[in-house]
């Protein structure tokens, strides 16, 4: 093979003046665009590359990193930054006042645990993944540069990986670091580090959760819909619609006192079904009517859910790259 | 660099390429054939993309079936389309692309900056690519393809939506691909002729089938032809056909005027006729001055490769 590493400038039988000859064609190639003084750059020849090719873990990484930056518009234009920082804002901003009205109140704990925080906070968390998640899985497909990454080491499953890690880790950024605000604030007003640490882990927990399934579906969602736009309102209507209507449902079953009915809806929509997780295993309250918590069968079937979720839509996501090939 | 044995892929309802045998060497080949001929389908597949329904194809000694991602470490590709996000720079999009191929991030800047200076983008490499021209979109998928310096690039149709002078661009930096990079090339294209002049070695499929493979020296320096112009004079006022009765006394192979002959200006004065050897021009020459006719030019031209395969193929692939 090593034959055809020596540049042959003398193989071409059919040199046609002006067209094969070396150094002619960059000027005539950038004719309008260069400078006369680019001459000289010109006639530095190629040279090869003999460094490391540190393979497919390695690009996977650096899909990774560039996708967690690109979530926020890191490393993309100026206006690319401004929607995930100001919603980023907005989600840190009431954490810091949660800790100040316990700070004023000398109340012994804070008004809002962690994990209902995150909660609470859902509606600006599902503007931001209806942002984020187009801009990771949706972009790549509209332009078609998912074939210029597949003819590379890379692996479909790598790509998705890469993605989908990068989405989730985004997600776990923009819901744990007001959760740190919050703690960090708690200990500073000395509201007791043992019960404070142990909430905040279990927080973090369910951050953790939280950004799987959230990530999984939107991303799911945004590879379906290239299209600009489309992607976005689609995962806010999935995010939402089925939360409100479970919510409503749930809503009629309390006033009907049908509270074991209560439990079982609560499955029907993601944001619920985390609600559920929480209270019964992270030791946070039920945002369900009536504080409704889960028996032992229901947190049973929560969990199972939860992961079927997890499997269903990562497996949909890889089967939505098995066909979008080259 | 590439072995090619009894290849065929069949979709459900076609069959994209049928038993291909073809084995293809280092330099610059041409892939020439009708749209849907099946030239995408056969790069997919050496790219170990895309498995052949039957036989087998190696490509820099490896096997696709089984050893794919080893061959795409090694190997560029550009794609017949668009891919280029519209938003990014071509640095930043050539980097990420470095990188995506293994290259450490200090290499991806150098060896980016390198490549797209030797594709021919300069200060624009900075600005968003949607402002590109399709030539400028064209040298960006080229670099990419480069950028992680392969043994092996596979280019679908890279001439594809550009001008005349941007398409002599293209395959000017496609012959130094290899004259100067040391790459070599496989290059597809649906127009016969457009690779003649860039390709050492032309392959023609047709129908998934292989219409032909040969050098492109072969065939058109064996083909050489010598095109001869003389003046009409008072004895001879079509000093034209004169000169042509004259060679073919001589025994000269001459060259029928084609069914376009009427057509190019001038082309009624043109004398064409295989130069088989150095004689043919002292022929030439004598048989003129024999009759008095001045010769106002004498040229050698190359076969069209188009020509050449005019009568196998009737056409049908140009
Ligand atoms: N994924 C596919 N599914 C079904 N048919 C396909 C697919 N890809 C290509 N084909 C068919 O295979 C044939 C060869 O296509 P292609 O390789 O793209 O041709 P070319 O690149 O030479 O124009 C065409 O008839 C095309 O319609
Ligand atoms: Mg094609």
């Amino acid at each position: 093979m090593s034959p055809d590493r020596t540049p042959a400038h003398t193989t071409s039988p059919h040199a046609v003046p002006g067209q094969a000859a070396p150094g002619q064609w960059e000027q005539s190639g950038s004719a309008g665009a260069a400078g006369r003084g680019q001459d000289v750059i010109h006639n530095i020849g190629y040279r090869g590359y003999e460094g490391p090719r540190l393979g497919r873990g390695y690009a996977r990484r650096a899909l990774f990193t560039q996708a967690l930056r690109g979530a926020y518009g890191l490393g993309r234009s100026a206006k690319s930054k401004v929607l995930p920082m100001l919603l980023f804002a907005t989600m840190c901003v009431p954490a810091a006042l949660v800790v100040a009205i316990a700070v004023f109140a000398k109340s012994k704990d804070l008004q809002v645990t962690y994990s209902e925080y995150v909660l609470l906070m859902q509606p600006i968390i599902g503007i931001y993944l209806a942002a984020a998640a187009p801009q990771a899985f949706s972009l790549d497909l509209r332009f078609r540069t998912t074939p210029l990454y597949f003819s590379r080491p890379l692996t479909r499953g790598d790509y998705v990986a890469a993605k989908y890690a990068a989405l989730t880790a985004a997600l776990f950024v923009f819901t744990a670091v007001p959760l740190l605000i919050m703690y960090v604030g708690a200990l500073l007003a000395k509201l007791g580090v043992a019960h404070q640490t142990e909430k905040f882990a279990q927080g973090l927990v369910f951050c953790a959760l939280f950004a799987l399934l959230h990530a999984a579906i939107a991303a799911w969602i945004a590879a379906l819909t290239p299209r600009r736009g489309f992607g976005v309102a689609a995962i806010i209507v999935a995010i939402t619609v089925p939360y409100f209507l479970v919510s409503a449902l749930q809503g009629i079953a309390a006033t009907t006192d049908k509270n074991t009915a209560i439990g079982w809806l609560g499955v029907g929509s993601p944001g619920t079904l985390l609600d559920g997780v929480q209270s019964k295993f992270l030791g946070g309250p039920s945002g369900f009517p009536a504080a409704q918590t889960l028996d032992a069968a229901q947190g049973a079937v929560y969990l199972v859910v939860l992961v079927a979720l997890l499997a269903c839509f990562t497996t949909l996501l890889l089967r939505r790259y098995r066909k979008a090939g080259l | 660099m590439i072995a090619i044995e009894s290849l065929s892929k069949r979709f459900p309802r076609v069959t994209a390429l049928d038993r291909l045998t073809v084995g293809i060497e280092p330099g610059v080949t041409g892939l020439v054939g009708a749209n849907g001929a099946g030239k995408s389908t056969l790069i997919k597949i050496l790219l170990g993309l895309s498995p052949a329904t039957e036989g087998s194809a190696t490509v820099l000694g490896m096997d696709v079936a089984t050893q794919g991602g080893a061959i795409r470490e090694r190997v560029g590709y550009m794609p017949e389309h668009d891919c280029l996000p519209p938003d990014v720079s071509a640095t930043e999009f050539v980097v990420h692309m470095a990188r995506m191929s293994g290259l450490p991030a200090t290499a991806a800047r150098e060896r980016t900056a390198d490549t797209l200076r030797h594709v021919g983008l300069y200060e624009e490499r900075y600005r968003p690519m949607g402002g590109y021209s399709t030539g400028m979109k064209q040298r960006v998928k080229l670099a990419q393809a480069l950028v992680h310096d392969p043994r092996l690039v596979l280019l679908d149709e890279p001439t594809n939506g550009l001008d005349p002078v941007g398409r002599d661009e293209m395959l000017g930096l496609i012959r130094r691909v290899h004259s100067d990079f040391g790459i070599s090339v496989l290059v597809t294209s649906h127009l016969l002729g457009e690779l003649e002049r860039t390709s050492d070695h032309i392959v023609v499929i047709d129908g998934g089938k292989l219409l032909r493979s040969s050098s492109t020296a072969d065939f058109t320096q064996r083909t050489a032809v010598l095109a001869v112009e003389v003046t009409d004079t008072d004895t001879h006022p079509d000093g034209a056909a004169a000169l042509r009765e004259a060679l073919r006394q001589a025994g000269v192979a001459l060259h029928e005027p084609g069914p376009d002959g009427g057509r190019a200006p001038g082309a009624g004065h043109l004398v064409t006729l295989d130069a088989a050897d150095e004689s043919v021009y002292d022929t030439v020459r004598d048989a003129a001055a024999g009759l008095g006719l001045g010769l106002v030019r004498m040229e050698q031209r190359r076969h069209q490769i188009s020509e050449v395969f005019t009568e196998r193929s009737a056409g049908d692939v140009a």
